[in-house]
């Protein structure tokens, strides 16, 4: 791991820069391919409810030896018109799904279910959801939602400042698009349980993105005054230098997600469980992603329309030649510069150290 | 420079003793409460949940009240304690009149409960216009008489004696019991009786479950159309005369004359006496079957005893081979009233104690799995740093572990599967606090600070950022419980709560225990095992022990 460890210092000295902002078009590219896709196997696909959300009933019977065909042989001989689908879980479980039906008719169902595999009729796992149920509480996740971000917006405005704001907010929306779009694509089912990990993923993304936020705006502070880096430039440093910790973080993170998914899995089959950790999983891979290649690119762009940064631009490329613009836009490791030979002063922080090196550069 | 930025943050020992002071708090809360086990929701140990919603009648929206949903469930909430089952809960989420109802039963209680919370219960006595079997009539005519003709088809035969046990004696002393099964047909339509009813009474087939699911909502003033429960006969009823609100007790008694079935014994307030004496008396001496006064329940017609002679004396019964069980249920659901609402059955869960006990197995195995994965790579990444983070994570393990116990006594809260959920996922998000806060910490280590004063300064920018992104995940988490039903909220709940419990761990024990830590040699010396060594960072100026020292003196002043 002191490989690691030495990698995080030059990442955090600019020795080693990848450059997540210059090459941001591309990464703004890639997004909008993904988001491309993710709308049209929406479209095309649609998103594969359960049936908490269209209404309908579950039934699952534990016993060694069941069958999907005995268990929709019971389903027939109550005579109840109805979209059947059996499944077996693991090897002693079998998941029937229904589609609406009354009261009365599941309660005919638990009956001809108890019946056909001899078991006590309580032992029947049993959900019956009614048919508005699912729009009620679709329309209480988007209440939800909709204040959750207005709220984030109001807050990251007063604590950040209002562009970091809407960048935050644009890459939420971004991880929820796409975390969706894996959705429709794939036709995992998506349970009250998956909407919980959407949900979720929103507070992680925009947790995810405010720590390397909060990075961004101490290298930019007072940048304006000096002529030494682009705002860009400036950005693209913090991302560098939180990498370590996204890296960290994320793999943190998914970690014990990991372990839901597939204990979840594993030992349950479908539930609560299982369809919450994917959701988790496949949005926090999402949220990591935006946090760096396209909150951060997004931020840097709205700051470029600034005046005042246009013209730090203007100051930091006359004060540069050709050869210094490459050390920023390029993803070269520059390995060999020595930390030791620059001459430190205690309280410098790390934006600092890049305009060093670039005087280095322009020396050679 | 960095010592003079940050004077005051510096108090360990101080902060510890807060931390201490909370657990001996909370630990004694719990021993008071006798709170020794945490309260496990009943996907985790197995029960029933129905969530209810208020149905909106079109036009008549205005009565979904907050009043009239408070009513429901107090009313709902009495009846399910007549069950008797411990640790059964009646409760109302959301605002306003946007609230469901969700009631949790544990154990096996299963379809009981369902019928008793779902059914509104309102009990209506209606003179009995038109009756005739269940089916709808072969050669429909304009008479209603058809309907009620007796044919002796097969189905017919098996229903008859059926309904003829069902409707036996009633209404008081009076009452004989005489089978009413068949009725011979009026040779006109009765007074009240629109041949748009007859229409919907000819075309009702109450040998469908789908016609007989009741629900309640019919209109007292107004005529009905009506199935019995069993589906065996089908009625045209008058305005209703007597109602359920009339009605000053009921109790569960074995009939001693009708054969030993249940039934159901009613007492009538003065109204309700008066009323049932005006509705006896005035049919008595009409022809059948318009001497019979049906009783109504949530629609559907539980009998309808022919009267024999008009009943003063202010009870009556409801017979209708019930067991033991429903006619106690039944009693019940009359005492406590009928519910101001129709309710529509949202959701209705059963889970066995089983797949309870199979979930929580699960849900523990998994929180253990990741929390071990994440002390693994953070002892490997952070090397002695990773031991902090392993003692804050045991820290934060066992504060929530403690404020599950003491809030599931104080408030209620129960642990769902969600809720596990929510408790695996904020290991991520706390083992972050301490990831932000080290990285902080090495940066100013690379920086060439001293180990004493790059914690300190390293503090003071990775409090900011901690307590930023916490913020926003507590903003996600109160409006997630605010705005979403079921087991979100239980996600949310524990989601917002570890992020407090992150919040108190980060600055009462990782913050001031690394504080601590530094002022050891295997620390504070940058020892290649603490995850502090300055080489091994990568720092530009060697830290030389002499240099921290003459730091640490300053902060220390």
């Amino acid at each position: 791991m002191s490989s690691s460890g030495s990698l995080g210092s030059k990442l955090y000295r600019g020795e080693v820069s990848i450059d997540f902002i210059g090459k941001r078009r591309r990464w703004y590219a890639f997004s909008g391919l993904l988001i491309l896709i993710s709308a049209i196997s929406l479209g095309v696909q649609g998103l594969h409810l359960g049936i908490e959300f269209k209404g309908g009933a579950s039934f699952s019977v534990k016993k060694a030896g069941v069958s999907v065909a005995a268990a929709e042989k019971a389903l027939a001989s109550t005579g109840i018109k109805t979209e059947v689908i059996a499944q077996t879980v693991g090897s002693d479980k079998v998941r029937i799904q229904t589609g609406v039906i009354t009261n009365l008719q599941s309660e005919a169902i638990q009956d001809a279910l108890a019946k056909e595999f001899q078991v006590n009729r309580d032992t029947i796992d049993t959900q019956v959801v009614g048919p508005s149920w699912g729009a009620d509480i679709t329309h209480k996740a988007l209440y939800g939602l909709f204040a959750f971000l207005f709220v984030v917006v109001l807050f990251l405005s007063l604590a950040f400042e209002p562009k970091m704001a809407i960048s935050a907010i644009v890459a939420v929306i971004h991880d929820v698009l796409i975390t969706v779009g894996i959705y429709a694509l794939v036709g995992f089912d998506v349970t009250p349980a998956t909407v919980i990990g959407f949900l979720t993923i929103l507070g992680y993304s925009l947790y995810d993105t405010v720590v390397v936020f909060d990075k961004v705006r101490e290298n930019t502070r007072g940048l304006t005054g000096g002529s030494r880096m682009t705002y860009s430039q400036a950005a693209n440093h913090a991302v560098n230098q939180t990498l370590v910790r996204s890296i960290n973080t994320s793999l943190i993170a998914l970690l014990p997600v990991a372990s839901i998914l597939f204990v979840g899995a594993g030992l349950l089959g479908a539930g609560t469980l299982k369809d919450l950790s994917l959701a988790l999983f496949v949005g926090l891979a999402t949220g990591t992603y935006s946090s760096i290649f396209v909150a951060t690119p997004l931020l840097a762009s709205l700051h470029e329309r600034e005046p005042a940064m246009q013209a730090l631009a203007r100051r930091v490329a006359a004060k540069g030649n050709a050869t210094t613009k490459s050390s920023v836009e390029g993803a070269e490791v520059f390995a060999g510069v020595s930390a030791a030979a620059e001459s430190h002063s205690a309280g410098a922080t790390g934006p600092r150290n890049q305009p060093k090196r670039k005087t280095k550069k322009k020396k050679r | 420079m960095a010592s003079n930025k940050t004077p005051t943050t510096s108090r360990p020992g101080r902060s510890l003793l807060v931390l201490l002071l909370i657990f001996i708090t909370l630990g004694a809360t719990a021993v008071l409460q006798s709170a020794s086990s945490v309260r496990l929701g009943l996907d985790l140990r197995g029960g029933t949940s129905v969530t209810l919603q208020p149905r909106i009648v079109p036009g008549q929206k205005g009565q979904v009240t907050t009043a009239a949903i408070d009513q429901a469930v107090s009313i709902i909430r009495q009846r399910v304690n007549s069950l008797g089952v411990a640790e059964s809960e009646v409760t109302s989420t959301g605002t306003g009149t946007n609230r469901q109802i969700v009631i949790s039963v544990p154990g096996d209680t299963g379809r009981r409960i369902v019928e008793l919370v779902g059914q509104t219960a309102e009990l209506r006595f209606r003179q009995v216009l038109v009756s005739g079997a269940a089916g709808i009539a072969p050669a429909p005519t304009a008479s209603a008489s058809t309907a009620a003709t007796p044919k002796p088809t097969a189905k017919k035969g098996k229903s008859a004696p059926r309904t003829a046990a069902t409707a036996t004696p009633t209404a008081t002393p009076a009452a004989t019991p005489t089978p009413v099964a068949t009725t011979p047909a009026p040779t006109q339509l009765p007074a009240g009786v629109t041949p748009e009813m007859v229409a919907k009474y000819n075309a009702l087939d109450c040998t469908k479950a789908i016609n007989r699911q009741g629900g309640g909502g019919d209109e007292a003033n107004a005529p009905l159309v009506a199935c019995d429960r069993s589906g065996t006969s089908k009625f045209i009823l008058a305005k209703a005369e007597v109602l359920g609100s009339q009605i000053s007790g009921a109790s569960a008694v074995l009939d001693q004359q009708g054969g030993g079935g249940w039934m159901v014994l009613l007492n009538f307030n003065g109204d309700g006496t008066t009323a049932f004496a005006n509705v006896t008396s005035r049919v008595v001496s009409l022809p059948a079957p318009q001497n019979e006064v049906a009783i109504v329940l949530d629609g559907l017609v539980v009998s309808a005893p022919r009267i024999i002679s008009a009943i003063t004396a202010g009870s009556a019964q409801i017979t209708g081979s019930f067991t033991q069980i429903e006619s106690s249920d039944l009693a019940n659901v009359l005492k406590y009233g009928a519910l101001p609402l129709a309710f529509d059955r949202g959701e209705v869960q059963q889970i066995s104690p089983t797949l309870g006990a199979d979930q929580l197995h699960a849900g523990l195995l998994a929180g253990g799995i990741g929390l071990l994965l994440v002390l693994l790579y953070s002892l490997l990444y952070y090397r002695g740093l990773g031991l902090v983070s392993v003692g804050s994570l045991a820290i934060a393990g066992s504060l929530t572990y403690l404020l599950t116990l003491v809030l599931g006594k104080s408030i209620g809260f129960t642990l769902t599967l969600a809720g596990i959920a929510g408790l695996i996922v904020s290991i991520g998000i706390t083992a972050d606090s301490f990831i932000v806060f080290f990285e902080r910490l090495r940066d100013e280590v690379r920086e060439g600070k001293s180990l004493r004063s790059a914690v300190e300064t390293g503090w003071v920018r990775a409090r900011h950022t901690i307590l930023v992104a916490d913020s926003v995940s507590l903003i996600a988490s109160v409006l997630l419980y605010f705005f979403a039903v079921g087991g979100v909220r239980g996600f949310a709940f524990t989601l917002g709560l570890t992020t407090l419990i992150d919040l108190l761990i980060v600055f009462t024990f990782t913050k001031p225990l690394v504080t601590l830590l530094v002022r050891t040699k295997f620390y504070g010396g940058g020892h290649p095992l603490s995850g502090l060594s300055p080489d091994r960072l990568g720092a530009k100026i060697p830290v030389v022990r002499a240099s921290s020292t003459a730091q640490s003196s300053v902060q220390e002043a």
